[in-house]
Protein backbone atom coordinates (compact mmCIF):
# COMPACT_ATOMS: atom_id res chain seq x y z
CA UNK A 1 0.00 0.00 0.00
CA UNK A 2 3.09 2.19 0.31
CA UNK A 3 5.00 2.87 -2.89
CA UNK A 4 7.49 5.31 -1.36
CA UNK A 5 7.90 7.54 1.69
CA UNK A 6 4.42 8.22 3.08
CA UNK A 7 2.92 10.98 5.19
CA UNK A 8 1.67 10.17 8.65
CA UNK A 9 2.00 7.32 11.11
CA UNK A 10 2.96 4.01 9.55
CA UNK A 11 1.09 1.08 11.09
CA UNK A 12 0.63 -2.65 10.67
CA UNK A 13 -2.83 -4.24 10.83
CA UNK A 14 -3.04 -7.91 11.75
CA UNK A 15 -5.95 -10.19 12.45
CA UNK A 16 -7.62 -13.52 11.94
CA UNK A 17 -11.07 -14.32 10.58
CA UNK A 18 -12.86 -16.85 12.80
CA UNK A 19 -15.82 -19.02 11.82
CA UNK A 20 -18.78 -19.84 14.03
CA UNK A 21 -16.89 -22.69 15.68
CA UNK A 22 -14.11 -20.33 16.70
CA UNK A 23 -11.74 -21.85 14.18
CA UNK A 24 -9.25 -19.62 12.39
CA UNK A 25 -10.11 -19.50 8.69
CA UNK A 26 -7.13 -20.11 6.48
CA UNK A 27 -8.96 -19.59 3.20
CA UNK A 28 -10.33 -16.09 3.79
CA UNK A 29 -9.30 -13.23 1.54
CA UNK A 30 -9.38 -9.79 3.12
CA UNK A 31 -9.24 -6.47 1.29
CA UNK A 32 -9.08 -3.01 2.80
CA UNK A 33 -9.64 0.52 1.54
CA UNK A 34 -8.88 3.67 3.47
CA UNK A 35 -7.97 7.34 3.33
CA UNK A 36 -4.40 8.57 3.60
CA UNK A 37 -3.05 10.22 6.74
CA UNK A 38 -4.78 13.50 5.90
CA UNK A 39 -8.17 11.93 5.17
CA UNK A 40 -7.97 11.94 1.35
CA UNK A 41 -8.64 8.93 -0.89
CA UNK A 42 -6.25 8.08 -3.73
CA UNK A 43 -9.20 7.65 -6.07
CA UNK A 44 -10.77 9.19 -9.15
CA UNK A 45 -13.80 9.96 -6.99
CA UNK A 46 -11.82 12.15 -4.57
CA UNK A 47 -12.66 15.78 -5.39
CA UNK A 48 -11.38 17.45 -2.19
CA UNK A 49 -7.68 17.37 -2.93
CA UNK A 50 -4.76 15.22 -3.95
CA UNK A 51 -3.97 12.23 -1.79
CA UNK A 52 -0.45 11.13 -0.86
CA UNK A 53 1.03 9.94 -4.19
CA UNK A 54 3.01 7.21 -2.40
CA UNK A 55 -0.06 5.61 -0.88
CA UNK A 56 -2.51 3.35 -2.75
CA UNK A 57 -5.20 3.13 -0.07
CA UNK A 58 -6.01 -0.44 -1.09
CA UNK A 59 -4.63 -3.71 0.16
CA UNK A 60 -5.35 -7.41 -0.30
CA UNK A 61 -4.19 -10.19 2.02
CA UNK A 62 -4.89 -13.89 1.44
CA UNK A 63 -3.82 -14.63 5.02
CA UNK A 64 -1.04 -16.87 6.18
CA UNK A 65 -1.51 -20.37 4.78
CA UNK A 66 -0.91 -21.99 8.19
CA UNK A 67 -2.36 -19.52 10.69
CA UNK A 68 -4.82 -17.57 8.55
CA UNK A 69 -3.47 -14.27 9.87
CA UNK A 70 -3.82 -11.33 7.49
CA UNK A 71 -1.34 -8.47 7.48
CA UNK A 72 -1.42 -4.96 6.02
CA UNK A 73 1.42 -2.44 6.07
CA UNK A 74 -0.34 0.90 5.89
CA UNK A 75 -0.76 4.31 7.54
CA UNK A 76 -3.22 5.45 10.15
CA UNK A 77 -5.99 7.14 8.17
CA UNK A 78 -7.10 10.71 8.73
CA UNK A 79 -10.68 11.73 9.38
CA UNK A 80 -13.24 11.75 6.57
CA UNK A 81 -16.61 13.53 6.65
CA UNK A 82 -19.91 11.66 6.97
CA UNK A 83 -22.77 12.50 4.59
CA UNK A 84 -23.91 15.37 6.82
CA UNK A 85 -20.44 16.88 7.14
CA UNK A 86 -19.63 15.59 10.63
CA UNK A 87 -16.18 14.07 10.84
CA UNK A 88 -15.99 10.30 11.19
CA UNK A 89 -13.43 8.71 13.47
CA UNK A 90 -10.39 7.27 11.64
CA UNK A 91 -11.35 3.93 10.17
CA UNK A 92 -10.46 1.35 7.54
CA UNK A 93 -13.06 -0.35 5.33
CA UNK A 94 -12.84 -4.15 5.17
CA UNK A 95 -14.24 -6.68 2.69
CA UNK A 96 -14.05 -10.37 3.56
CA UNK A 97 -14.63 -13.28 1.21
CA UNK A 98 -14.07 -17.02 1.55
CA UNK A 99 -15.54 -20.34 0.60
CA UNK A 100 -18.94 -20.46 2.31
CA UNK A 101 -19.30 -16.67 2.50
CA UNK A 102 -21.94 -16.41 -0.18
CA UNK A 103 -21.90 -12.64 -0.41
CA UNK A 104 -18.79 -10.66 0.57
CA UNK A 105 -18.94 -9.15 4.06
CA UNK A 106 -18.36 -5.44 4.58
CA UNK A 107 -17.19 -4.01 7.87
CA UNK A 108 -15.06 -1.22 9.28
CA UNK A 109 -12.09 -1.21 11.60
CA UNK A 110 -11.85 1.67 14.08
CA UNK A 111 -8.95 2.38 16.44
CA UNK A 112 -9.40 1.67 20.16
CA UNK A 113 -6.94 4.48 20.93
CA UNK A 114 -9.21 7.08 19.27
CA UNK A 115 -11.81 7.00 22.06
CA UNK A 116 -12.83 10.66 21.76
CA UNK A 117 -13.40 10.49 18.01
CA UNK A 118 -15.09 7.09 18.29
CA UNK A 119 -17.53 8.43 20.92
CA UNK A 120 -19.03 10.88 18.42
CA UNK A 121 -18.57 8.88 15.21
CA UNK A 122 -21.79 9.04 13.12
CA UNK A 123 -21.68 5.31 12.30
CA UNK A 124 -20.64 3.95 15.69
CA UNK A 125 -23.30 6.01 17.46
CA UNK A 126 -26.10 4.58 15.29
CA UNK A 127 -25.43 1.02 16.46
CA UNK A 128 -28.42 -0.16 18.47
CA UNK A 129 -26.54 -2.59 20.68
CA UNK A 130 -23.68 -0.41 21.88
CA UNK A 131 -22.01 -3.47 23.43
CA UNK A 132 -21.22 -4.55 19.86
CA UNK A 133 -19.18 -1.42 19.06
CA UNK A 134 -16.17 -3.20 20.53
CA UNK A 135 -16.29 -5.71 17.67
CA UNK A 136 -15.17 -2.90 15.34
CA UNK A 137 -12.19 -1.78 17.43
CA UNK A 138 -8.59 -2.64 16.65
CA UNK A 139 -6.30 -2.73 19.64
CA UNK A 140 -2.72 -1.42 19.65
CA UNK A 141 -0.12 -4.09 20.37
CA UNK A 142 2.90 -1.78 20.38
CA UNK A 143 5.37 -1.06 17.59
CA UNK A 144 2.57 0.48 15.55
CA UNK A 145 0.72 -2.82 15.22
CA UNK A 146 -3.05 -3.00 15.60
CA UNK A 147 -4.96 -6.27 15.99
CA UNK A 148 -8.39 -6.62 14.42
CA UNK A 149 -9.88 -10.09 14.61
CA UNK A 150 -13.13 -10.76 12.76
CA UNK A 151 -15.78 -13.17 14.05
CA UNK A 152 -18.39 -14.35 11.57
CA UNK A 153 -20.75 -15.71 14.25
CA UNK A 154 -21.23 -16.07 17.98
CA UNK A 155 -21.28 -13.71 20.96
CA UNK A 156 -18.36 -11.73 19.50
CA UNK A 157 -19.88 -11.56 15.99
CA UNK A 158 -18.40 -8.59 14.16
CA UNK A 159 -20.84 -5.95 12.96
CA UNK A 160 -21.25 -6.18 9.19
CA UNK A 161 -22.78 -3.43 7.11
CA UNK A 162 -25.48 -3.22 4.48
CA UNK A 163 -24.41 -0.42 2.17
CA UNK B 1 -23.38 0.48 -8.98
CA UNK B 2 -24.70 3.93 -9.69
CA UNK B 3 -22.60 7.04 -9.21
CA UNK B 4 -22.94 8.28 -5.70
CA UNK B 5 -23.50 11.92 -6.68
CA UNK B 6 -25.90 13.42 -4.15
CA UNK B 7 -27.92 10.40 -3.12
CA UNK B 8 -25.33 7.80 -2.18
CA UNK B 9 -25.28 4.25 -3.42
CA UNK B 10 -28.45 2.24 -3.76
CA UNK B 11 -28.21 -0.59 -1.18
CA UNK B 12 -27.66 -4.06 -2.56
CA UNK B 13 -30.78 -6.08 -3.31
CA UNK B 14 -30.28 -8.83 -0.76
CA UNK B 15 -33.19 -10.84 -2.20
CA UNK B 16 -31.35 -11.09 -5.52
CA UNK B 17 -27.94 -11.88 -4.11
CA UNK B 18 -27.23 -15.30 -2.57
CA UNK B 19 -28.54 -16.10 0.89
CA UNK B 20 -25.61 -16.10 3.36
CA UNK B 21 -27.05 -19.02 5.32
CA UNK B 22 -27.93 -21.96 3.08
CA UNK B 23 -27.67 -25.33 4.87
CA UNK B 24 -27.41 -27.44 1.68
CA UNK B 25 -24.11 -25.58 1.14
CA UNK B 26 -22.61 -26.89 4.34
CA UNK B 27 -19.66 -24.53 4.61
CA UNK B 28 -22.05 -21.57 4.77
CA UNK B 29 -23.61 -22.79 8.03
CA UNK B 30 -20.77 -21.62 10.30
CA UNK B 31 -19.61 -18.82 8.02
CA UNK B 32 -22.80 -16.77 7.78
CA UNK B 33 -23.43 -13.86 10.17
CA UNK B 34 -26.47 -14.33 12.39
CA UNK B 35 -27.09 -10.74 13.45
CA UNK B 36 -28.79 -8.35 11.07
CA UNK B 37 -26.50 -6.27 8.88
CA UNK B 38 -26.28 -2.64 9.99
CA UNK B 39 -27.62 -0.31 7.32
CA UNK B 40 -25.67 2.88 6.73
CA UNK B 41 -25.56 5.49 4.00
CA UNK B 42 -22.55 5.32 1.73
CA UNK B 43 -19.84 7.83 2.54
CA UNK B 44 -16.71 8.78 0.61
CA UNK B 45 -14.98 5.63 1.81
CA UNK B 46 -17.66 3.48 0.22
CA UNK B 47 -18.09 5.61 -2.92
CA UNK B 48 -14.41 5.77 -3.80
CA UNK B 49 -12.20 2.85 -4.68
CA UNK B 50 -8.74 1.96 -5.89
CA UNK B 51 -7.65 2.97 -9.37
CA UNK B 52 -6.05 0.36 -11.61
CA UNK B 53 -4.48 1.55 -14.83
CA UNK B 54 -3.75 -0.33 -18.02
CA UNK B 55 -0.05 0.08 -17.20
CA UNK B 56 -0.29 -2.70 -14.64
CA UNK B 57 -1.65 -5.21 -17.13
CA UNK B 58 0.65 -7.69 -18.86
CA UNK B 59 0.19 -8.46 -22.53
CA UNK B 60 -1.24 -11.93 -21.82
CA UNK B 61 -3.27 -11.11 -18.71
CA UNK B 62 -6.48 -11.64 -20.71
CA UNK B 63 -5.26 -14.84 -22.39
CA UNK B 64 -5.32 -17.81 -20.03
CA UNK B 65 -4.46 -20.12 -22.91
CA UNK B 66 -0.98 -18.62 -23.05
CA UNK B 67 -0.28 -16.58 -19.92
CA UNK B 68 1.15 -19.55 -17.99
CA UNK B 69 2.35 -21.60 -20.96
CA UNK B 70 5.90 -22.32 -22.00
CA UNK B 71 6.99 -20.43 -25.14
CA UNK B 72 5.39 -22.06 -28.16
CA UNK B 73 2.99 -24.12 -26.04
CA UNK B 74 -0.56 -23.57 -24.88
CA UNK B 75 -3.16 -24.86 -22.45
CA UNK B 76 -5.13 -28.04 -23.17
CA UNK B 77 -8.89 -27.83 -23.64
CA UNK B 78 -11.63 -26.34 -25.76
CA UNK B 79 -10.54 -22.79 -26.55
CA UNK B 80 -13.20 -20.21 -25.80
CA UNK B 81 -13.73 -16.47 -25.81
CA UNK B 82 -15.60 -14.99 -22.85
CA UNK B 83 -16.96 -11.49 -23.22
CA UNK B 84 -19.51 -9.23 -21.62
CA UNK B 85 -20.12 -5.84 -20.09
CA UNK B 86 -20.02 -4.55 -16.54
CA UNK B 87 -23.19 -2.55 -15.94
CA UNK B 88 -24.63 -0.77 -12.93
CA UNK B 89 -28.14 -1.53 -11.63
CA UNK B 90 -29.61 1.11 -13.93
CA UNK B 91 -27.95 -0.46 -16.97
CA UNK B 92 -25.17 2.09 -17.39
CA UNK B 93 -21.69 0.93 -18.32
CA UNK B 94 -19.02 0.75 -15.63
CA UNK B 95 -15.84 1.81 -17.46
CA UNK B 96 -12.19 1.39 -16.50
CA UNK B 97 -12.84 -1.15 -13.79
CA UNK B 98 -10.65 -4.12 -12.98
CA UNK B 99 -12.16 -7.54 -13.74
CA UNK B 100 -10.26 -10.60 -12.49
CA UNK B 101 -11.08 -14.20 -13.36
CA UNK B 102 -9.84 -17.60 -12.27
CA UNK B 103 -10.86 -21.15 -12.98
CA UNK B 104 -10.01 -24.84 -12.95
CA UNK B 105 -8.32 -26.36 -15.99
CA UNK B 106 -10.10 -28.39 -18.65
CA UNK B 107 -10.01 -31.46 -16.39
CA UNK B 108 -11.56 -29.61 -13.45
CA UNK B 109 -8.33 -29.17 -11.48
CA UNK B 110 -7.13 -25.95 -9.82
CA UNK B 111 -3.52 -24.96 -9.55
CA UNK B 112 -3.47 -24.61 -5.75
CA UNK B 113 -1.31 -26.15 -3.03
CA UNK B 114 -4.31 -27.56 -1.21
CA UNK B 115 -6.05 -28.98 -4.29
CA UNK B 116 -6.06 -32.77 -4.29
CA UNK B 117 -8.49 -33.79 -7.05
CA UNK B 118 -7.21 -36.66 -9.19
CA UNK B 119 -7.52 -34.76 -12.48
CA UNK B 120 -4.04 -33.82 -13.73
CA UNK B 121 -2.51 -30.39 -13.67
CA UNK B 122 -1.86 -28.86 -17.07
CA UNK B 123 1.73 -27.57 -17.00
CA UNK B 124 0.72 -24.83 -19.44
CA UNK B 125 -2.34 -23.57 -17.57
CA UNK B 126 -2.27 -21.30 -14.52
CA UNK B 127 -5.95 -20.39 -14.41
CA UNK B 128 -5.83 -16.67 -13.54
CA UNK B 129 -6.27 -13.54 -15.61
CA UNK B 130 -7.48 -9.97 -15.51
CA UNK B 131 -8.51 -7.08 -17.68
CA UNK B 132 -9.93 -3.57 -17.41
CA UNK B 133 -13.29 -2.62 -18.92
CA UNK B 134 -13.46 -0.17 -21.81
CA UNK B 135 -15.47 3.06 -21.87
CA UNK B 136 -18.55 1.01 -22.73
CA UNK B 137 -17.96 -1.41 -19.83
CA UNK B 138 -16.88 -4.13 -22.25
CA UNK B 139 -14.42 -6.88 -21.31
CA UNK B 140 -13.16 -9.95 -23.12
CA UNK B 141 -10.68 -12.73 -22.49
CA UNK B 142 -9.59 -16.01 -23.97
CA UNK B 143 -9.31 -19.24 -22.03
CA UNK B 144 -10.12 -22.93 -22.16
CA UNK B 145 -13.47 -24.23 -21.00
CA UNK B 146 -13.04 -25.39 -17.39
CA UNK B 147 -14.11 -28.87 -16.40
CA UNK B 148 -16.66 -29.68 -13.70
CA UNK B 149 -15.33 -31.28 -10.54
CA UNK B 150 -16.57 -33.04 -7.41
CA UNK B 151 -16.26 -31.26 -4.07
CA UNK B 152 -16.69 -32.33 -0.46
CA UNK B 153 -20.22 -31.34 0.54
CA UNK B 154 -22.66 -34.16 -0.11
CA UNK B 155 -21.25 -37.59 -0.87
CA UNK B 156 -20.89 -36.81 -4.56
CA UNK B 157 -21.69 -33.17 -5.25
CA UNK B 158 -20.29 -31.69 -8.46
CA UNK B 159 -19.66 -28.08 -9.31
CA UNK B 160 -20.91 -27.19 -12.77
CA UNK B 161 -18.15 -25.87 -15.01
CA UNK B 162 -17.62 -22.28 -13.94
CA UNK B 163 -15.33 -19.27 -14.04
CA UNK B 164 -14.89 -17.08 -10.97
CA UNK B 165 -15.10 -13.32 -11.44
CA UNK B 166 -13.99 -10.46 -9.22
CA UNK B 167 -15.24 -6.95 -10.01
CA UNK B 168 -14.24 -3.67 -8.39
CA UNK B 169 -16.69 -1.05 -9.69
CA UNK B 170 -16.16 2.61 -8.92
CA UNK B 171 -16.56 2.40 -5.14
CA UNK B 172 -15.28 -0.08 -2.56
CA UNK B 173 -18.84 -0.88 -1.41
CA UNK B 174 -19.47 -2.35 -4.87
CA UNK B 175 -16.77 -4.97 -4.44
CA UNK B 176 -18.17 -8.22 -5.77
CA UNK B 177 -17.24 -11.82 -6.47
CA UNK B 178 -19.40 -13.99 -8.66
CA UNK B 179 -19.31 -17.04 -10.93
CA UNK B 180 -20.17 -17.65 -14.55
CA UNK B 181 -21.77 -20.91 -15.72
CA UNK B 182 -22.21 -22.36 -19.20
CA UNK B 183 -25.53 -22.64 -21.00
CA UNK B 184 -26.93 -26.15 -21.03
CA UNK B 185 -24.82 -27.60 -18.21
CA UNK B 186 -27.04 -30.17 -16.45
CA UNK B 187 -25.06 -29.75 -13.22
CA UNK B 188 -26.25 -26.15 -12.72
CA UNK B 189 -29.65 -26.93 -11.12
CA UNK B 190 -28.10 -29.66 -8.94
CA UNK B 191 -25.44 -27.47 -7.37
CA UNK B 192 -25.90 -26.48 -3.69
CA UNK B 193 -23.88 -23.30 -4.28
CA UNK B 194 -26.07 -22.25 -7.20
CA UNK B 195 -28.95 -23.09 -4.85
CA UNK B 196 -28.04 -20.11 -2.64
CA UNK B 197 -29.85 -18.04 -5.27
CA UNK B 198 -33.58 -17.95 -4.70
CA UNK B 199 -34.60 -16.30 -7.97
CA UNK B 200 -34.18 -18.47 -11.08
CA UNK B 201 -33.57 -15.31 -13.09
CA UNK B 202 -30.48 -14.69 -10.97
CA UNK B 203 -29.13 -18.11 -12.00
CA UNK B 204 -29.94 -17.28 -15.60
CA UNK B 205 -28.01 -14.01 -15.25
CA UNK B 206 -24.92 -16.02 -14.26
CA UNK B 207 -25.27 -18.46 -17.16
CA UNK B 208 -23.42 -17.45 -20.32
CA UNK B 209 -25.16 -18.38 -23.59
CA UNK B 210 -23.17 -19.64 -26.53
CA UNK B 211 -22.71 -16.89 -29.12
CA UNK B 212 -21.57 -18.41 -32.40
CA UNK B 213 -21.22 -14.93 -33.88
CA UNK B 214 -18.37 -14.22 -31.53
CA UNK B 215 -16.49 -17.46 -32.14
CA UNK B 216 -13.22 -17.25 -33.99
CA UNK B 217 -12.58 -19.66 -36.88
CA UNK B 218 -9.42 -21.64 -36.27
CA UNK B 219 -7.59 -20.22 -39.27
CA UNK B 220 -8.03 -16.69 -37.93
CA UNK B 221 -7.34 -17.70 -34.31
CA UNK B 222 -3.95 -19.11 -35.34
CA UNK B 223 -2.96 -15.75 -36.79
CA UNK B 224 -2.86 -14.22 -33.34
Amino acid sequence: MKTGPVKGQEITIRGIVYDGMGAAMRDALVEIWQADATGLFPSAGEKRGKADPNFTGWGRSPGDMNTGEFTFETVKPGQVPFVDGRLQAPHVSFWIVARGINIGLQTRMYFADEADANAVDPVLTRIEHQSRVSTLLAHPEGDGTYRFDIHLQGPQETIFFDI
Amino acid sequence: MTDARDTGFIPRDRAWHPAPYHPPYKTSVKRSPQAALLSMPSTLGEETGPVFGHAMLGELDNDLIHNFAQPGESAIGPRIVVYGRVLDETGRAVPNTLVEFWQANAGGRYRHKKEGYLAPLDPNFGGCGRTITGEDGFYEFRTVQPGPYPWPNGMNDWRPAHIHFSIFGSGFAQRLITQMYFEGDPLIPLCPIVGTLKDPRAVEALTAPLDMNRTIPAAIWERR
